[in-house]
């Protein structure tokens, strides 16, 4: 495998096709490690990591947790109601004090898009970004192409449609760029208050129109909707929501194609933007998803690592 | 009193004059009569201009002496030409009584390098509620009024100002913005901030406060003057107003004419600032308008923030940049030396034309007219680096610049106010 050259993973755009492929290369060889007995490798033995967690998460942190002890990293975890950051400290004396500590890598998950980015130029550990704002998701996409790869067995061509909030999801955004890098179709759609039309600069076709991102789709990809976007005016109400843009078994059974596939990057409100029986059904490859997310992850961690042996993995 | 220039390039677009000769300056005003003195500044090689006028200059005393006060806003101003600098009133707390107008002007006098004008709020703690002393504001010095930071929100408090302003001969400056629009954005709002994920600044919030007020202004004909216009919609709405006999001025800042959001480094704050730098396409239509004289005066929005806030990440940074000592330097080097505008346009547009937005009078060579020179070597490159700022703080977008004309002498009626390398 060529040596991957970058230091950080800001996010998708950073890549190029061919690091895209080198990571869900890796990420399927770590995810042979995930299926035998002893799930644990020492190929991270010596390194820490730091997981910056500014914003709630259970599933992204937990991935990245489990991700990092199967490579036997040490990790230390940073939220934002137990660090100094309640006592006023800003990020990057955060990310200094841990750099003093000598700490390898830093995960950070914040609501500022680009402080990734912002840490990344100012401290000399590796960051990986595990959510930026509204901005980038990148180990999010990167799993989700992995389920694609190993479902389809090829990205390029596939025909996928991204629905809902699509203004304030960083998944959106990542899954995106990642999909056009590897030539997949991409149709967005959600109500216009999500889908500003500057979504049309990345090469993707836009639709207010749930049929028409259902029809003749591989993929249905559906997000999160946030409860509060009532308050704020983008929303009228979730019944109005519900009605037009719910992914439930009726619409499916009229506009799409059988063997259809659905994901979602979690956690799912059911009943909201997906139905419960389509997040449970034979389509839903919710589960595929958050499994690929640790062997992603250790991917990212291994690769940024620059340890240049498999060290025990293959 | 007394000071002879000699052998210096007098360029004063006002009289019209272009030579080389000597300048003879007696008790603050120039006398054509020379005297014998010697106190000589050889001008060999320098031009010789009205010094520079900024309309919209932030100084943040009292409240944060530490990020800019009297004396480092006065420094700051006479290094980069000023003789004259409105001060906005979004102080802690603000200028909006006449005691805090006294105040203003008793410590610029101290200092007594720079002349600073108050500006005063147009409503108590620039709320937009109630209207401030403004009669009284202006008997100790106010040179305008002004929410600035904030646009006066109510419409009906805006009518009273314009009204209660007449017959002052005072103009009210609006901030033009709506703040429901612009939200939490910390950018423009386009293509580039949705790709960023960042939260825009629609240039309608802009736009649709401009025409709000010039139509109440139409109304009550009564003047009215826009700060720091940044989009091609309001130069429209202002050229709409104009036709319908609105007096309307406005002023543009260095950075929205050499920059825009193609430039905005986003782990870097020094670029972000409000209104934020817009689109390619606004910036060659206030180009335009600066080519073809339709803008009144162009003002620093001089807006100075300590290191440690300004090194957060981009959403959490106070808006706005500093400028005073910029610029000249960046818009000779990238406007007139490159053909965009003449040298006599860009003095009109620093010093002349404010001036005569608010019946100020500047630096004239000619008999009787108040000595505020500026002397700027145009052939001396320099670079815009940290260290060269007399001003307490450092956010500027043009850190790394290499810039053209280095002001050498400042002279403020008839006083040596900065001599560079002292």
């Amino acid at each position: 495998m060529e040596r991957f050259k970058q230091k950080h993973l800001l996010g998708i755009e950073e890549l190029s096709r061919d690091e895209i492929d080198s990571i869900l290369d890796t990420a399927i060889i770590m995810k042979s490690v995930l299926e035998r007995r002893i799930k644990k490798v020492p190929t991270l033995r010596g390194i820490t990591v730091a997981n910056l967690f500014f914003e709630p998460s259970t599933r992204t942190l937990n991935s990245f947790l489990i991700a990092e002890r199967r490579l036997s990293a040490d990790t230390i975890n940073v939220s934002k109601s137990f660090s100094s950051v309640l006592k006023g400290e800003t990020l990057l004396d955060t990310a200094r004090n841990l750099e003093a500590m000598r700490v390898d890598m830093v995960v950070i998950r914040h609501s500022v898009p680009c402080s990734p980015h912002y840490l990344a130029e100012r401290i000399s550990a590796s960051v990986i970004n595990a959510g930026d704002g509204a901005h980038e998701h990148p180990t999010q996409a990167l799993l989700d192409m992995l389920t694609l790869r190993e479902k389809f067995g090829n990205i390029e061509g596939l025909k996928v449609s991204i629905i809902g909030d699509i203004l304030h999801s960083r998944v959106a955004r990542s899954l995106t760029i990642g999909l056009l890098k590897k030539g997949a179709d991409v149709i967005l759609c959600g109500p216009p208050t999500f889908l500003p039309e500057w979504f049309e600069d990345y090469g993707v076709k836009i639709t207010y129109n749930l049929k028409d991102a259902i029809v003749d789709r591989d993929v249905i990809y559906v997000l999160r909707i946030q409860r509060e976007r009532q308050d704020t005016a983008f929303l009228p109400s979730l019944r109005e929501y519900i009605r037009y843009y719910s992914v439930n078994r009726d619409v499916l059974n009229r506009y799409a194609r059988k063997d259809v596939i659905i994901m979602h990057p979690g956690p799912v409100n059911r009943g909201v933007e997906l139905a419960p029986d389509v997040a449970d059904g034979p389509w839903s490859l919710i589960l595929h998803q958050v499994t690929n997310g640790i062997a992603v992850r250790m991917a990212i961690l291994y690769l940024l690592s620059g340890i240049g042996s498999s060290g025990g993995v293959e | 009193m007394k000071i002879l220039i000699k052998n210096v390039r007098i360029f004063d677009p006002a009289s019209g004059i272009d030579e080389e000769g000597d300048v003879f300056i007696k008790n603050g005003i120039v006398s054509k009569k020379k005297e014998e003195t010697r106190n000589i500044i050889e001008g060999k090689g320098l031009y010789l201009f009205p010094a520079f006028i900024d309309i919209h200059t932030h100084i943040r005393e009292p409240g944060g002496e530490d990020v800019e006060n009297f004396e480092s806003a006065s420094k700051a101003a006479v290094a980069g030409g000023y003789s004259t600098i409105f001060m906005m009133p979004n102080t802690e707390p603000p200028i909006d009584n006449d005691g805090m107008v006294r105040f203003v002007v008793k410590r610029a006098r101290d200092v007594g390098l720079v002349k600073i004008y108050p500006v005063g709020a147009a409503t108590i703690g620039r709320r937009g509620e109630r209207l401030t002393d403004m009669r009284a504001m202006i008997q100790c010095g106010c040179i305008g009024f002004s929410d600035d930071g904030s646009p006066v929100k109510n419409p009906r408090i805006l009518r009273r100002i314009l009204e209660y302003l007449k017959g002052t001969g005072i103009k009210f400056i609006e901030h033009p913005e709506d703040p429901e629009l612009s939200s939490d954005g910390s950018m423009n709002e386009g293509s580039l901030s949705n790709k960023l994920g960042v939260p825009g600044i629609p240039w309608v919030s802009e736009a649709s406060v401009v025409i709000r007020d010039i139509l109440i202004a139409e109304y009550l004909s009564s003047p009215i003057h826009f700060a720091h216009i940044s989009t091609e919609a309001s130069l429209d709405l202002i050229q709409f107003g104009r036709k319908r006999g609105v007096k309307i001025t406005f002023e543009v800042t260095p950075h929205h004419l050499l920059l825009d959001e193609d430039n905005v480094k986003i782990t870097d704050s020094n670029f972000k600032m409000n209104p934020p730098l817009r689109s390619k396409r606004d910036r060659k239509a206030l180009i335009k308008a600066l080519k073809k004289g339709f803008v009144n005066a162009i003002a620093t929005d001089h807006a100075p923030h300590p290191l440690y806030k300004k090194e957060l990440e981009f959403s959490l940074a106070p808006f706005g940049v500093i400028g005073l000592e910029t610029a000249f330097s960046t818009l000779y080097t990238e406007f007139v030396r490159k053909g965009v505008i003449g040298l006599n346009e860009l003095i009109e547009y620093m010093s002349v034309k404010p001036a005569g937005i608010f019946d100020l009078k500047t630096g004239m060579v000619r008999d009787g007219a108040p000595a505020d020179f500026v002397l700027i070597d145009l052939k001396k490159k320099w670079k815009i680096t940290e260290d060269r700022f007399h001003s307490l703080s450092r956010n500027s977008p043009f850190l790394g610049w290499d810039v053209y004309g280095r002001v050498v002498y400042t002279i403020v009626e008839g006083k040596v106010v900065y001599k560079e390398g002292d």
